[in-house]
């Protein structure tokens, strides 16, 4: 029996068939690719916290370098209190682990109460200083913007500070990933002579090298600047509570 | 009677053999399938398609180099899967069909980057999965892999696919030197073109190389170059 190939039951057939044989091949393709894929992010996200504390890696030796510097990770609620801690080596399948929280998603997700939000921070020991870092995630011009800030033992000043983005334009927001941008955050302050938290300001026009509390704004890229200032802003404020206490604690000791 | 028969059909069926010689696997005409495309019937230059990833993914020798791997395998096997369906294809949703092929494929495509070349798939970012609106990839498909046998399809993938590709990485060539000075090999590093006592003399690269608007014209130059060389391509009026 010859098959009508212009008959509707063929035509339906076909794209039936097509779909089941595509479907199952591509499926098979991404499951078999996936623990690659999430090696390389969380090497990915590991290179970026060891470059804000100042850490050049690649990724043959991410991971090593990275438990050798990041001694412990933690999870701090809304008041600014620790709810999870963590040391050594990072589970994939741990949803709690400080390094598998979703910042963006903490930060973005309108249906998440401020109080249930979790903000992760990592600390490091490096050279016999005691460092924090910080992730965090914001809006550029075209696109989502991250990047990691460390802080001294002070929880005052810039250690170092690490940016990236997905897609701004190339010589101009995207320039936030390059050392050019990033370096003159090191040594800058985070809050005022009233221990007030005043941020780092990304300045339009230029910043002044007296000025200890902003840098440089991008010539051409105002509106990935203004993300990485609003980013910087809102981040270090939902710190701010668990820096003060750590300060008053060291001070008193 | 019976034996007059027979002979004569015999002799049709050599007739018939003869009229339909094996081809030879590289004939002439299927050469020309493989060079046609870079130079005469060239997809970008002649034909003028796939400008945008031309444009876009050209900063650096490296994503223009596996970024025409990519198309080159799309192309390939796009157009074999395609040429051995021909004849099942119902022809009411062949363009489906067509798109369903090159889609899976560049998703595989960009899954096997993602996993293997984490940091090449990340400056890529969306021109992978752009391959799938490449004209040059339907039009091959619905041109030419419907109508054709599966070793000329391969043939023509990959002509079309090279002929992408140099372009691609010429384009990449001019653009890295000018625009950064030296080109970035994996594993080697930077090999630097202008001496540094040019950077002392004042020389700057280039920054508009880096943007888009410097592909265009430098494929325009690439066109003006191969038409003044090859004068049929100029039109008449």
């Amino acid at each position: 029996m010859a098959i009508d190939k212009n008959s509707n039951a063929f035509t339906f057939g076909f794209a039936i068939a097509m779909v089941v044989v595509v479907g199952a091949a591509l499926s098979f393709a991404s499951m078999s690719l996936k623990p690659r894929q999430q090696a390389n992010k969380i090497q990915k996200d590991m290179l970026s916290i060891l470059s804000s504390i100042e850490v050049e890696s690649d990724r043959s030796n991410a991971s090593e370098m990275f438990y050798q510097y990041i001694t412990k990770r933690a999870t701090l609620n809304y008041s600014g209190e620790i709810v999870e801690t963590r040391e050594g080596e990072i589970s994939p399948t741990d949803s709690n682990d400080p390094f598998n929280v979703d910042v963006q998603k903490e930060y973005r997700n309108p249906d998440l109460k401020p109080e249930d939000r979790h903000y992760p921070i990592y600390f490091a020991q490096k050279d016999g200083k005691q460092l924090v870092v910080v992730p965090m995630v914001g809006k550029g011009l075209w696109g989502p913007i991250w990047g990691y800030v460390s802080l001294e033992g002070d929880y005052n000043t810039v250690y170092g500070a690490t940016f990236d983005h997905k897609s701004e334009t190339p010589g101009l927001g995207a320039e936030i990933k390059e050392p050019m941008f990033e370096d003159p955050f090191k040594g800058k302050k985070i809050y005022n002579e009233q221990n007030e938290l005043v941020s780092i300001e990304v300045k339009k026009g230029g910043a002044g090298p007296e000025n200890e509390h902003a840098v440089d704004g991008i010539t051409g890229g105002t509106i990935t600047s203004n993300g990485v200032d609003e980013m910087l802003s809102r981040t270090l404020g939902v710190y701010d509570k668990y820096f003060k206490e750590q300060s008053q604690i060291t001070q008193m000791q | 009677m019976s034996t007059e028969t027979a002979e004569v059909q015999s002799q049709e069926q050599e007739v018939v053999k003869e009229a339909v010689p094996k081809e030879p696997l590289f004939s002439a005409k299927n050469k020309r399938l493989l060079t046609d495309p870079l130079d005469d019937d060239n997809p970008i230059t002649v034909q003028v398609l796939g400008i945008c990833s031309a444009l876009a993914i050209t900063v650096q020798v490296q994503q223009a180099v596996v970024m025409s791997l990519a198309v080159v395998f799309v192309m390939l096997f796009g157009n074999m899967i395609i040429s051995s369906l021909r004849n099942s294809i119902p022809s009411r949703i062949r363009i489906i069909v067509q798109l369903v092929v090159v889609a899976s494929l560049v998703i595989l495509v960009n899954e096997i980057l993602k996993a293997f070349l984490p940091d090449i798939s990340e400056k890529l970012s969306v021109f992978v999965g752009l391959i799938i609106t490449n004209c040059i990839i339907m039009g091959r498909f619905e041109a030419f892999a419907m109508g054709n046998k599966i070793f000329p399809s391969a043939l023509d993938g990959i002509g079309n696919a090279m002929g992408y590709a140099w372009i691609l990485v010429a384009v990449a060539v001019v653009r890295e030197i000018f625009g950064s000075g030296a080109i970035s090999f994996p594993g080697v590093g930077q090999i630097k073109f202008i001496p540094a006592s040019f950077f002392e003399a004042g020389y700057m690269n280039n920054n508009l190389m880096i943007l888009p608007p410097m592909a265009l014209i430098t494929v325009g130059v690439i066109i003006w170059i191969q038409r003044s060389r090859n004068q049929k391509l100029i039109e008449e009026n």
